[in-house]
């Protein structure tokens, strides 16, 4: 394959994975342009929104382009594109080793167990539950725990099938309205705050990082991709908050 | 203020510790991450949290300046801890954000909405967009203190 070619499709993928994984846009951008140059192309041009990229070498004509579908958050894989980048940087992998690495990093990349993603997603539920409203009665812990478990878990699995987000969102939602609902039952009401239960119980799931990414990606210029990433955010408001609201007519 | 410290605010930096710990683990970040990130998040919630107590003022105000300075503070010990280890900060500077950032707001817009109080439902938009804001604002200072804070070390 021409250096070119080979080039441009490494940029590519290494932008690909910084996006699909939870970068923002101006991080992608800078990691691009650095490949590029390092590789000996200092002229390229890159364009990054962020539902595609598309590199060009003004000079040669030649351009590629790569949508993205898919967007979630893996950091390990932004944290080893980083690494292969700064190495590429130091001359101490070429060009090709460097694309087949990225290959590996994007297909195989170590994750932490589904038993240990539902422990931290009851730790995060329960501190958060304490730390935001100070209710702690052992009635809250464990609805707390179980819902924040519950609904974590529905949302990855429903995830792992189906892939649309915005249903799993709503789903995961869902159980921990009904949990707490059967908690509330279950307890009579008696030192048992439901609202506190579920601010904790959604933590795992809410667009909180989203939404700030969203005004962090505007305030740098990208007047397309901020805005864009608002309304995947408001999406996934709009899904976790009707879970919620469906079941919260009956207390 | 002093009791505060010794009750609550220990007990809130344990808190967010935590929280931040899992919400990396929840995000993937690298193993050998996990346990600094978590001290990131402590220090950017005890900050707000301290700020909350001390300010004399409404509500909105105190969410905007202490997120504001909590923010500063997560971008500025992100930047050092990415230095340190020799990662992006964003491995830091995300998991960390997970007690201050707008979610439970966001969600209780649309809850509200739903079950038909407009007038809650506008409070917290106002708050989401306050916070949503004000940490981007911050995260742009930290950014400007590290790269001074780098040219004053390395001139």
């Amino acid at each position: 394959m021409e250096t070119s070619n080979l080039m441009m499709q490494t940029t590519l993928l290494a932008g690909a994975i910084l996006l699909e994984n939870g970068a923002e846009i101006a991080r992608v951008e800078d990691t691009m342009h650095r490949i590029a140059n390092n590789a000996g192309y200092p002229d390229a041009q890159v364009f990054v929104l962020l539902t595609g990229i598309t590199v060009s070498l003004p000079e040669s004509g030649a351009s590629q382009v790569r949508a993205i579908h898919q967007r979630g958050m893996d950091l390990e894989k932004v944290d080893q594109v980083n690494t292969l980048s700064r190495a590429f940087a130091t001359k101490s992998i070429d060009l090709p080793t460097f694309a087949d690495k990225l290959h590996q990093v994007n297909h195989a990349v170590p994750t932490f167990p589904f038993s240990w993603l539902v422990v931290a997603a009851l730790v995060v539920s329960v501190t958060l539950m304490i730390a935001f409203t100070g209710h702690a009665t052992p009635a809250d812990l464990i609805t707390c725990s179980l819902a924040g478990m519950g609904g974590f878990a529905v949302f990855y699995w429903v995830n792992r099938f189906a892939q649309i987000r915005f249903l799993s969102e709503f789903l995961g939602a869902l159980l921990i309205g009904l949990l707490t609902l059967i908690g509330f039952y279950l307890t009579h009401n008696t030192a048992y705050h439901a609202d506190a239960i579920i601010i904790g119980a959604v933590m795992p799931l809410v667009p909180g990082v989203a939404i700030t990414n969203a005004v962090r990606d505007t305030m740098t210029g990208n007047l397309l991709s901020g805005p864009a990433r608002a309304i995947e955010a408001i999406l996934s408001a709009c899904a976790i908050g009707l879970g919620i609201a469906l079941t919260s007519f009956f207390y | 203020m002093a009791h505060w410290l010794l009750t609550t605010g220990i007990m809130q930096i344990i808190l967010a510790y935590l929280a931040t710990a899992g919400f990396g683990v929840l995000l993937n970040i690298p193993r050998r991450a996990v346990n600094l990130s978590g001290w990131v998040g402590a220090a950017g919630w005890f900050t707000y949290e301290v700020l909350y107590q001390l300010l004399p003022s409404t509500i909105d105000v105190k969410l905007a300046i202490g997120n504001l300075v909590a923010a500063i503070v997560i971008g500025v010990c992100s930047g050092l801890a990415a230095h340190y280890k020799h990662m992006p900060m964003i491995i830091f500077n995300i998991p960390s954000l997970v007690p201050l950032v707008p979610g439970g707001q966001s969600y209780r817009v649309v809850r509200n909405l739903v079950t038909g109080h407009p007038d809650i439902a506008y409070q917290y938009l106002t708050q989401v967009v306050i916070i949503a804001g004000v940490i981007a604002i911050g995260f742009l200072i930290a950014e400007f203190i590290n790269r001074l804070a780098w040219h004053f070390t390395h001139a």
